[in-house]
């Protein structure tokens, strides 16, 4: 090593000290580390889901009088801590639970975010979320629902989305409700792929229904990112179940689709367990061919004006694509996560994950439909809901159930094609 | 037989017939130059979005993008040829494992930036239809690619061994200086190997658009079966694709469907590996 190389690492090793710390003091910058499936197979959900970080960030950064009393809203910047902006680095987990592990050391490591936000895949959050653990970082969890999240004992995780048993419950009410209308649901399968997603949210289900005494009928596992499906369909086809519960990502939701009407299937109900089915390119690619398919959703846009109205139509500005349950699920968790930060004054770790503990925000400080967000001992939000849609025109989702807040009553049987 | 068994085998030809036509372009260009094409699943995949855009935008059925699509394709073949093949062949294998795959990184995250990477697919088209044959369902698109598989490996088998064009071609593959001396340019050998595969290929994804999703990773899904059915049907040899394919649809189809979709990736890697134990060479490889 010569002289040169020396004052070359020298300079350097000065410049990043210089730059590094002192222009972050300057800006006031809140860094959100957020781990999204930006490549791979789910990859038009990470995209979406960027765009509607870049809705939420700038509603959080710029003053939005137009949304009256939406926390955040009003002024520009995080008012707890003077006005500081929030940014957001986004990594790509490429849907692999170990790419995600690797980026949430690296956020944490040499990004030094202050709070973990991601990572969609319940398979990706599982290990993006043990390492927040380790280090001792908040780690806020928006749409990912295999019920063992939770359960790990952790003190910095925390979920704002309805989970697998609160599904599978309103999966249960629901068909013992047209049941009652006359609908066959005495067989229920279960379709689902083999990540940490679907086998255990297929696993919450079959609980839930056994529960009521009625096993389920039929198990249908396949591997993710499915080249072919005809032999799961031609199962379920030989079996005649009357109701179908698909917990799919989106290739294999397409796939099915398509490869059911090939093979001329239609159960009585077709029940979505969200994920693909509410990816809005799903409706796009295989809509028309899945006319009446029931899925769940937390998102119910309000009247116009109302901060929901407001926000999914920035988001279609944003985006092009109108807002589905799973981008509303992900900008709500966001919105709790900055609103922690907001009160806690601090990016200090233990005083955002205080704040989050002590959050209590009400309905009517939400965009989506949660009857608030409050968590527990274990980091769930226990005011989460959830309701059941449907997509009768093959374009768009109509709320059907419950009674109270449905637009139309639920079609029967399933029509298709 | 259960007559759900019989659709089962047949769906499972339709599929394994699929897999060979995707598979042909890739066992010409790693038997014929020793080079394994990484990029090969998104050379797929382009041939899906070329059949889409000439749908969707054009107007034109997939009549004129299946055409359209392998044109664009051979042309793509050729000039990757020039631009990199050629050169990184002189390399070390290294070399040529990580400039094909950088080169399909390149493809893949060219069209997302282009495309977004929202799932599309076909509108219904003149090929859209499902035949009911005594009981029996097949898809039309399904069948259409069945029977384009069955006539490019034809024409690529018979153009290999009964043209002067496809003995240059070997001669090229057997030793290329000798085929220099008697007069055979390897470079153009070559880069015409490298557009007929690639051609073939991008016809292969045009007619694989009518039944699939289109999506920028879908390479790496139809990728990896293709690298299987090429080494079971022998590097190199058409035919051997062909029987490789149909071999491994069959095979997933019916333990998809006996035994659960979750293991019959266990049966066919297992039967693979077996077969590889005994026959190194593949179906129809030369040993």
């Amino acid at each position: 090593m010569n002289l040169k190389h020396v004052t070359g690492l020298l300079c350097a090793a000065a410049m990043s000290l210089a730059l590094g710390p002192n222009a972050d003091a300057q800006d006031k910058v809140v860094k959100i580390g957020v781990i999204l499936p930006m490549s791979g197979g789910t990859a038009s959900i990470g995209a979406h889901a960027k765009a509607a970080l870049d809705v939420a960030t700038d509603i959080i950064n710029n003053a939005h009088p137009e949304l009256g009393n939406f926390p955040l809203a009003k002024n520009a910047g995080l008012a707890g801590l003077g006005g500081a902006k929030v940014e957001v680095i986004i990594a790509d987990n490429q849907g692999n639970p170990a790419t995600g592990q690797n980026q949430a050391l690296r956020l944490i490591t040499e990004d030094k975010v202050a709070a973990l936000f991601g990572s969609y895949q319940s398979g990706v959050t599982l290990t993006t979320s043990a390492i927040a653990e380790k280090y001792g970082v908040p780690f806020l969890n928006s749409e990912s629902v295999a019920a063992n999240l939770t359960e790990r004992g952790f003190k910095w995780f925390f979920r704002t989305t309805p989970i697998a048993t609160d599904f599978a419950r309103i999966y249960v009410d629901f068909l013992a409700d047209i049941k009652a209308q006359g609908a066959k649901t005495d067989s229920v399968a279960l379709v689902h792929d083999n990540t940490e997603y679907g086998s255990s949210v297929a696993n919450t289900i079959a609980g839930a229904f056994k529960e009521k005494g009625q096993p389920i009928a039929l198990d249908v596992a396949y591997p993710v990112n499915a080249t072919d499906v005809q032999g799961q369909v031609l199962q379920l086809k030989d079996k005649k179940p009357d109701v179908v519960i698909m917990i799919s990502y989106t290739s294999d939701a397409i796939l099915f689709a398509k490869t059911m009407q090939s093979l001329d299937y239609k159960p009585a109900v077709l029940l979505a367990d969200d994920a693909g089915y509410s990816d809005p390119s799903f409706t796009k690619a295989a809509g028309k061919i899945s006319q009446g398919v029931f899925n769940r959703s937390s998102w119910i846009v309000g009247p116009s004006g109302s901060a929901s109205a407001v926000i999914a139509d920035m988001y279609k500005k944003k985006s092009g694509e109108e807002m589905d349950d799973t981008v509303a699920r992900q900008m709500q968790g966001f919105f709790v996560l900055a609103d922690a930060i907001d009160r806690a004054g601090s990016t200090e770790p233990a005083k955002i994950q205080a704040a989050l503990k002590a959050t209590d925000l009400k309905p009517e400080q939400l965009m989506i439909g949660y009857k608030g967000v409050k968590f527990d001992d274990k980091g769930q939000n226990i005011l989460a809901s959830g309701a059941i849609i449907q997509l009768q025109d093959g374009e768009n989702y109509v709320s059907v159930w419950p009674k109270t807040n449905a637009e139309k009553a639920p079609m029967l049987p399933y029509k298709g094609w | 037989m259960s007559f759900v068994l019989v659709q089962v085998i047949v769906g499972g030809l339709l599929l394994g017939a699929v897999y060979a036509l995707f598979s042909s372009g890739l066992t010409l260009v790693w038997g014929m130059m020793n080079i394994v094409n990484f990029a090969h699943g998104d050379f797929v995949m382009l041939g899906m979005y070329v059949a889409y855009v000439v749908y969707t935008l054009m107007g034109g059925g997939p009549l004129l993008g299946a055409p359209l699509a392998t044109l664009v394709l051979a042309t793509v073949g050729v000039v990757v040829y020039f631009a990199l093949i050629r050169d990184i062949m002189k390399g070390p294998m290294l070399a040529q494992i990580l400039g094909t795959f950088g080169l399909a990184l390149l493809l893949r995250y060219s069209v997302f930036w282009w495309f977004g990477a929202n799932f599309l697919s076909m509108p219904p088209n003149i090929v859209g239809g499902t035949y009911a044959f005594a009981g029996l369902r097949i898809e039309a698109s399904r069948l259409l690619a069945g029977v384009v598989a069955l006539l490019v490996t034809l024409g690529l088998h018979l153009l290999l061994t009964r043209t002067s064009l496809g003995s240059k071609m070997l001669a090229v593959a057997e030793d290329q200086t000798a085929a220099q001396l008697m007069g055979i340019r390897p470079d153009t050998m070559q880069a015409i190997a490298w557009g007929i595969a690639a051609g073939a290929t991008g016809l292969a994804g045009a007619l694989i658009a009518n039944f699939f999703y289109i999506v920028p990773t879908v390479g790496e899904t139809l990728g990896i079966v293709a690298f299987v059915t090429v080494s079971l049907g022998g590097f190199g040899s058409v035919p051997g694709a062909l029987v490789a394919g149909l071999l491994i649809g069959v095979i997933e189809s019916l333990s998809g469907y006996l035994i659960g979709a979750v293991y019959k990736d266990i049966v066919v890697y297992v039967l693979f590996l077996l077969f590889l134990w005994f026959r190194p060479q593949g179906l129809m490889g030369k040993t």
